[in-house]
């Protein structure tokens, strides 16, 4: 034993790689062996006649990701992650505020309670939930009609491309479950981020004459900025991915992750699977690379 | 070139099918047995005690049955093709991958004695016969049906032009926003046979087999549709509240949904329209290198037991292949047959994978582009 343990002294490098092994050999092999493998079937293409993946370089396949109606998937996808993320921002923001900074104690253990439970029921449970909520003759429909508010609704639905004939049967809704499923995600980074900027500065600044409002764009916002890009790091990257809301909620025109589904589960059509899954990792590579800029990352 | 190459791939095709061996006499049961199935094909009572076709078959044979279930033909040919497993409940796209794929064996029909009581109409059916020999002992099958709502049609629709066309409803308001369609590609045949009947000049004789200009006009007829439809379907219980919640009065769908509907007193009834219907039809295929063959026969003569016939069509919601399986049975009570569309047979186009070389010489649209198509149809263009 002890001479082992010598043995390790002397050679640290040696220990240094034993203990780095594993975890290399994860990432390495597991992750970015398979990623690589994923990027690799890309350049691959679908023979029409037998159905099978001919293992040939090619950029055919890219060809026929960009395609209108492969762009308009893209679009459609990319379009609703950036709205929900900035949804999420405005109705996350007062929350963490009050959380972080105005509640007592007692109250601030209940909410961060509040936006945690949601995180441990099922996600699809909570999907479906929705559609009732939304539905024709679902709950907030009900309620609306009671508060005569019904004009508000149809008024929305009755807006082009977002409308629809029922709340759970447009973007609108998909929207609403987006917002409802990831919100906790961005509200944490926020509240961490709020908790972490000293109390001095904000004395200090209200010292030097600044008044509230002014305090909270020139010290707040900016320090908590971290906190926010941390945060729509997760509501960008997982709305981008999730095949499972516009699935339930919406008037069925598919997402990326419902034609990458598809693609590869009922087609066989892996390398278009492939290139479509691409698509969400060179927008996060591009969003993650701003985000750093901006510091994101020291407040995860 | 190419037909050189056709006549090359039937010559091999022959000599491989011949070559393949079947079994002569049934032995000593191994003890085990395991199944690749869909979910619900094979109970032991579990979900409810009332279903269960697997216990008395172990006590029987000794074979203990391990089922492992797929949610898709893709996922079965796919877990046949890694082998290990003896039995396959495989529909009719993955059927004919399998024996082409050479990863099933024929069956003897010597062997199994109750083979003569399977309906006659499925004895040999396309699916799983080739050249003769049969690579499977049917199982299940059932069509879709046109699901409506009785509040909305005074009588039963006539026609699937009720939800591709847009049409006044006998209730007064027009069926835009109040109908459905299946979300998967597959559902391009349903078009074509629309346009098999309305539209002849087209000229579609198989509607799973369509030149590009009859693709075309399917595609055609599935945009209109598109303005017509809130959402699409794929779950079945999604279908079942849309149709109860969200105000959706007709679409194509499956006996399952219909009968959980009328179940819960729902003003729901299902009907096959002049133009007939797509459907399924499942078969029971047994592996080429299957490790328990013995206790597979045994289970390919018990899977036709009339018993387990009938409680399997109650619970699943599909018409038995043996037709002995309708009557005296509890589950499925006196008419269960006639409910899941036991006479539609003759109106059924039995779903199959669409491929390139379609016989005859003929070029049709494979499958991986119905998929891409139907993507944009659904994106609206």
């Amino acid at each position: 034993m002890r001479s082992l343990s010598s043995f390790f002294y002397r050679y640290q490098r040696l220990s240094l790689l034993l203990l780095l092994a594993l975890p290399l050999l994860w990432l390495g092999v597991i992750y970015l062996g398979s990623l690589s493998a994923l990027l690799a079937q890309s350049f691959f293409s679908l023979d029409g006649f037998t159905g099978q993946v001919v293992k040939e370089f090619t950029l055919s396949t890219y060809t026929q990701l960009f395609s209108p109606a492969n762009l308009d998937v893209i679009g459609r996808t990319v379009t609703m992650a950036l709205v929900v993320t900035l949804a999420s921002i405005i109705v996350a923001f007062p929350l963490a505020y009050t959380m972080a900074r105005a509640a007592s104690p007692a109250l601030r253990s209940l909410l961060y309670l509040l936006v945690l439970m949601p995180l441990w029921s099922s996600y699809v449970v909570r999907v479906y939930a929705w559609k009732l909520i939304l539905a024709k003759e679902g709950v907030l429909n009900w309620f609306l009609s009671k508060l005569h508010l019904s004009w508000l609704s149809d008024g929305l639905l009755g807006l082009p491309v977002i409308g629809g004939p029922s709340l759970s049967l447009s973007f609108i809704g998909t929207f609403l479950v987006f917002l409802y499923i990831w919100l906790p995600y961005m509200i944490l980074p926020i509240a961490a981020g709020l908790e972490r900027i000293p109390k001095s500065l904000l004395e200090a600044s209200s010292d030097l004459g600044g008044k509230p409002a002014l305090s909270f764009w020139r010290v707040t916002f900016p320090l908590v900025l971290p906190g926010i890009v941390a945060g729509s790091i997760f509501t960008f990257s997982l709305t981008l991915g999730d095949y499972i809301i516009p699935g339930v909620v919406g008037n069925s025109q598919p997402f990326i992750g419902q034609v990458v589904l598809i693609q590869q589960g009922t087609a066989g059509n892996i390398p278009l699977a492939a290139a479509f899954t691409v698509v969400p990792m060179v927008i996060m590579a591009l969003y993650l690379s701003l985000a750093r800029k901006l510091g994101a990352f020291e407040a995860l | 070139m190419k037909k050189w190459f056709g006549l090359c791939l039937s010559l091999a095709l022959v000599l491989s099918l011949s070559v393949s061996a079947q079994m002569n006499s049934i032995g000593e049961g191994e003890g085990a047995l395991s199944i690749v199935a869909w979910a619900g094909y094979i109970e032991r009572g579990d979900t409810d005690p009332a279903y269960d076709w697997v216990t008395d078959f172990e006590a029987e044979t000794g074979c203990m049955v391990s089922v492992k279930t797929a949610a898709t033909s893709d996922e079965m040919v796919a877990l046949m093709n890694e082998g290990g497993f003896d039995l396959v409940t495989a529909s009719g796209d993955a059927s004919l991958r399998l024996i082409y794929g050479k990863q099933v064996q024929a069956i003897n029909t010597d062997l199994i004695p109750s083979w003569s009581t399977v309906d006659e109409r499925l004895q040999s059916a396309a699916w799983h016969t080739v050249d003769g020999v049969h690579y499977g002992v049917p199982y299940q099958w059932g069509s879709n049906v046109l699901m409506y709502n009785t509040e909305a049609f005074s009588e039963a629709p006539t026609s699937w032009s009720v939800v591709f066309e847009d049409t006044t409803l006998a209730d007064g308001s027009s069926n835009k926003g109040r109908v459905q369609a299946f979300d998967g590609p597959i559902y391009i045949a349903d078009a074509a046979l629309y346009l098999k009947y309305h539209n002849p000049d087209l000229g579609i004789d198989d509607p799973y087999a369509l030149t590009r200009e009859q693709f075309d006009a399917a595609l055609n007829l599935l945009r209109q549709q598109r303005a017509l439809v809130g959402r699409y379907w794929h779950d079945a219980f999604v279908q079942i509240d849309d149709f109860t919640n969200e105000g959706v009065v007709a679409s194509g769908s499956w006996p399952f949904q219909v009968n959980l509907l009328v179940a819960a007193g729902e003003p729901i009834a299902s009907t096959i329209p002049e133009e007939g219907a797509t459907g399924w039809a499942d078969t029971t295929m047994l592996h080429v290198d299957a490790p328990h063959p013995n206790c597979a026969y045994k289970w390919l003569e018990h899977s036709l037991n009339p018993k387990l016939q009938g409680d399997l069509a109650a619970w699943f919601g599909s018409v038995p292949s043996v037709p002995a399986a309708c009557t005296g049975n509890e589950l499925l009570g006196e008419s269960g047959c006639d409910t899941n569309g036991m006479g539609n047979f003759e109106k059924i186009a039995f779903w199959k994978t669409p491929i390139a070389q379609c016989g005859d010489g003929k070029e049709c649209v494979p499958y991986y582009e119905w998929v891409t198509s139907y993507i944009a149809v659904l994106g609206g263009r």
